[in-house]
């Protein structure tokens, strides 16, 4: 039974009986206690370590919406705009050309070996390109005879060369649907416009079974990121888990190294209402200490900038049409009172309003027939929730987990385009869901943008555009409020602050260890705070090791 | 030959599960394979249930049944390798599913042809599910993407015939068709051909709403300008069959207002079975039709 006294140049612990203090014990896993070396010192036997004298301590930063795919999609080659770290701790510069992107395929495709095999990139954006389209010709380039392909970073599009339309069979003349382009040939472009036109094509340019489902070493990999950006717990919001999935995630982080505790939530894709609650809360006593089952995770409805969310009047900006249901109302409903009479957690994936009114209305009938006073039923993105919602959700004991990402990655095309000036300055209103007493948690939905709980904290602190643009002034909140965010306020929303989010007596020893103050720095650079590496569960691992 | 694939849509509760079951126990000699949104109590009734392994269901006469969750091209590929191949396939769609947009993915998957969507409304409870704010625009999403509209629960309805006028503006391009209790011939949803070799010709008489007549070309006809013509006809509600085409034999086959010709392999008998209405049906005005399309010499 050793005890372990770290000493720090300060440690940020999110108790508000003593938020700052010098030293924390830890002892089997667990914060023994934090204050100050005489504090601890009453505990007995202990050996003093100053390895984190220099560094600032914070309580283990959480993700609470991200999906473990991240770290199975380096398995592919990056082609975003940003410069993006892989899981290596390699930085990938942004590519700002299209010849960028060819260049960077071209590299890849010259060291492969089997002359068939399939060349994915993914995180393209042209919208930064001054839209540019990216065409077969243009892929071509990079091999005539390997199928190409490149995802964008929406998840709307993707671009395939002369030889992956081939092998799907498309390359041919005749089609007439708006997702498919035709060039002066009467032949596809190359670019596949929506996920109905391009899933036929996918798996013939890498997008198959394996590269859809989770594997060991892309779970392995996750756990590096989480090491690099401080997190010590994050979500997996969304997998068909199966017995075999369960299995899998179980003994991956069981692993003595790994370093990170995933809360795998169970999607309801591909299985009916009642065996989703029941399979789900069969889980929960599956759980260990870095694997948290027994969650549920709804998909309401789209995406704002795929115009597949679903909008209140008076709808896009544009005029698109209203987007879709991914879910059937009534099937929502069934879902909620079958997951409250079994006290399982519900977190549905919310864009548009429309989507967040219905899942308040549902919940709201759900309630009058089976009360829970503590459900923390939450909301994940709920983007464009107005004041009205969110004092609804407070009083309803709803929580939210905003996508403070988007601001940065999409708000100038949400200005733009998508919803226009006013509901774009309030999209992701994080003050006014503080404000209306709803627990709240901020998100990068990891692989959409990346993962990094600092720079989420840092777009919901300076909400600006990657035009450098401040989008929604009255919307902003403190740095205080943006890391608790990251921190308790995520933990609340996964019910699971009795055991993590803060630094004091008997929760988990976990601690982003970090290379400057977040409270002393500018404000405008919390994202650049320097990140050491993480504490979790006692264990120590640093970042330059991994 | 592509395998036709038939896209059923409709709002929960409308009666998919039911017209499916339907389909399966009147199957007509025909392989049918199901595919379902999601795992749950099976949809299949369990008569007809001979045994279950690996999410696969087999089901009597050679049909099989399975989930496809959020993988329809996985669960498509593995239906395309099975030994036999499936003579048709239908997806059933989930309830907020637009399935135009499962047809267009369908239509771009290779060995395959969507062949029609089917859309179900509940003739009691379509009009309450359309004027419910949340659902009424995907509700006339579906309908209007219709080439079949099936009109299931007739006998609910108080005022069955301004149900139907209703549909037929909402779903101006589909061919409307009551099914109780899911109740129609597979020759009159599926279209059918003589498959003589399992002993089963198509019999759309058994059932008391429909008719058929049988084209029989004696020589070449323009394939495409048939096919169109028998679409453009509102009394037919399904044709399929071969001719023999400009440049050989072409399979045609017609769904409500969607028409489709392939190039066919030699040795098949020459006629298309067309099937619609008794009492609509004229099988007078269908051989001037054909008149009109036979290839100049």
């Amino acid at each position: 039974m050793q005890t372990t006294i770290y000493s720090a140049k300060k440690i940020i612990t999110m108790n508000p009986n003593q938020p700052v203090v010098s030293h924390v014990a830890v002892r089997d896993g667990k914060i023994l206690g934090a204050g100050s070396l005489s504090d601890l010192t009453g505990w007995g036997p202990h050996v003093v370590d100053d390895r984190f004298a220099d560094k600032v301590l914070m309580p283990g930063l959480i993700e609470g919406h991200a999906h473990t795919m991240e770290g199975a999609l380096w398995s592919f080659t990056y082609v975003g705009w940003f410069d993006r770290m892989d899981p290596d701790g390699k930085v990938w510069d942004g590519v700002k050309t299209v010849d960028d992107v060819v260049a960077r395929l071209s590299e890849i495709e010259a060291g492969m070996e089997d002359p068939d095999a399939p060349l994915l990139g993914w995180g393209f954006d042209p919208i930064y390109m001054d839209n540019v389209r990216m065409t077969r010709a243009d892929l071509d380039r990079v091999s005539a005879t390997r199928p190409v392909g490149i995802m964008h970073a929406s998840g709307h599009i993707l671009n395939v060369n002369s030889r992956g339309l081939e092998l799907a069979g498309m390359l041919r003349e005749g089609h007439n649907h708006p997702g498919i382009p035709l060039g002066p040939d009467g032949l596809p472009t190359g670019e596949l416009k929506s996920p109905e036109v391009f899933t036929p094509v996918g798996k013939h340019v890498g997008m198959d079974r394996a590269f859809l489902a989770a594997d060991p070493q892309g779970l392995r990999n996750y756990g590096k990121l989480c090491v690099r950006a401080g997190v010590t717990t994050s979500s997996d919001l969304g997998q068909q888990l199966t017995d075999a999935l369960v299995d899998m995630f179980l003994s991956v982080t069981e692993e003595e190294t790994y370093p990170v505790c995933i809360v795998a939530f169970r999607i309801n894709f591909g299985i009916a209402p009642k065996e989703l609650v029941a399979y789900t809360a069969g889980l929960k006593s599956r759980s260990t200490q870095r694997l948290e089952l027994g969650k549920i995770k709804v998909v309401a409805d789209g995406s704002i900038q795929g115009f597949s969310a679903r909008l209140r009047w008076p709808g896009y900006y544009n005029g698109a049409e209203n987007g879709l249901w991914y879910v059937a109302p009534d099937q929502l409903a069934e879902i909620y009172a079958l997951a409250l009479k079994a006290g399982v957690q519900v977190h549905t994936h919310t864009n548009g309003d429309e989507a967040t009114q219905l899942t308040i209305d549902t919940l709201e009938a759900a309630l009058r027939e089976t009360p829970d006073p503590d459900h923390r039923f939450t909301l994940q993105h709920c983007q464009l929730a107005d004041a009205a919602q969110f004092r609804k959700m407070g009083k309803m004991g709803m929580c939210a987990n905003l996508f403070a990402n988007h601001h940065y990655y999409w708000g100038d095309e949400h200005y733009a385009l998508t919803v226009g000036p006013e509901r774009a300055e309030r999209m992701n209103a994080t003050r006014t869901a503080l404000q209306m007493g709803v627990e709240l948690a901020i998100h990068s939905d990891a692989p959409v943008t990346p993962l990094g709980p600092l720079f989420t904290a840092w777009g919901a602190v300076n909400r600006l555009t990657a035009s450098g643009r401040v989008q929604g002034e009255g919307e902003k909140i403190s740095v205080e409020q943006a890391l608790y965010a990251i921190t308790l306020g995520a933990a609340i929303t996964m019910k699971m602050d009795d055991r993590i989010g803060s630094i004091e007596v008997g929760k988990r020893a976990d601690f982003a260890v970090l290379e400057d103050d977040p409270y002393a720095v500018a404000p405008e650079t919390l994202k650049d705070v320097g990140i050491w590496g993480t504490v979790q569960g006692g264990r120590i691992f640093a970042a330059s090791d991994l | 030959m592509d395998i036709p694939v038939t896209v059923i849509g409709g709002y929960l509760g409308a009666g998919k599960t039911t017209l499916v079951n339907h389909l399966l126990r009147h199957n007509e000699g025909q392989r049918l394979a199901v595919l379902v949104n999601e795992f749950g109590e099976l949809p299949i009734d369990a008569d007809l249930i001979e045994a279950e392994e690996d999410g696969l269901v087999s089901i009597s006469g050679g049909c099989v049944c399975c989930a496809y969750g959020s993988d329809l091209i996985g669960a498509l590929d593995d239906l395309k390798a099975m030994v036999p191949r499936p003579d048709h396939v239908l997806i059933e769609a989930s309830g907020v599913a637009l399935p135009g947009a499962i047809a267009t993915t369908v239509g771009l998957v290779q060995g395959l042809r969507a062949d029609a969507i089917l859309v179900l409304a509940d003739a009691d409870q379509v009009q309450a599910n359309a004027a419910n704010s949340y659902l009424s625009d995907t509700i006339d999403r579906q309908l209007a993407q219709a080439d079949i509209l099936l009109l299931t629960k007739p006998d609910l309805a108080c005022d069955l015939a301004a149900v139907t006028d209703w549909l037929r503006a909402k779903a101006p391009r589909a061919r409307i068709i009551p099914a109780d209790h899911g109740q129609v011939p597979i020759s009159a949803v599926l279209g059918a051909l003589p498959l003589p070799a399992r002993g089963h010709r198509p019999d759309a008489g058994a059932h008391g709403l429909f008719a058929s007549h049988v084209l029989r070309p004696d020589g070449p006809v323009d394939a495409q300008a048939l096919a169109r013509a028998l679409a453009e006809d509102p009394t037919i509600t399904r044709a399929k069959g071969f001719v023999t085409g400009p440049t050989g034999p072409d399979l045609i086959h017609v769904v409500g207002r969607r028409h489709d010709v392939e190039p066919a392999a030699t040795g098949h008998e020459t006629g298309v079975v067309c099937i619609g209405f008794k009492g609509d049906l004229r099988p007078e005005a269908l051989e001037a039709l054909l008149a009109e399309c036979v290839a100049p010499a």
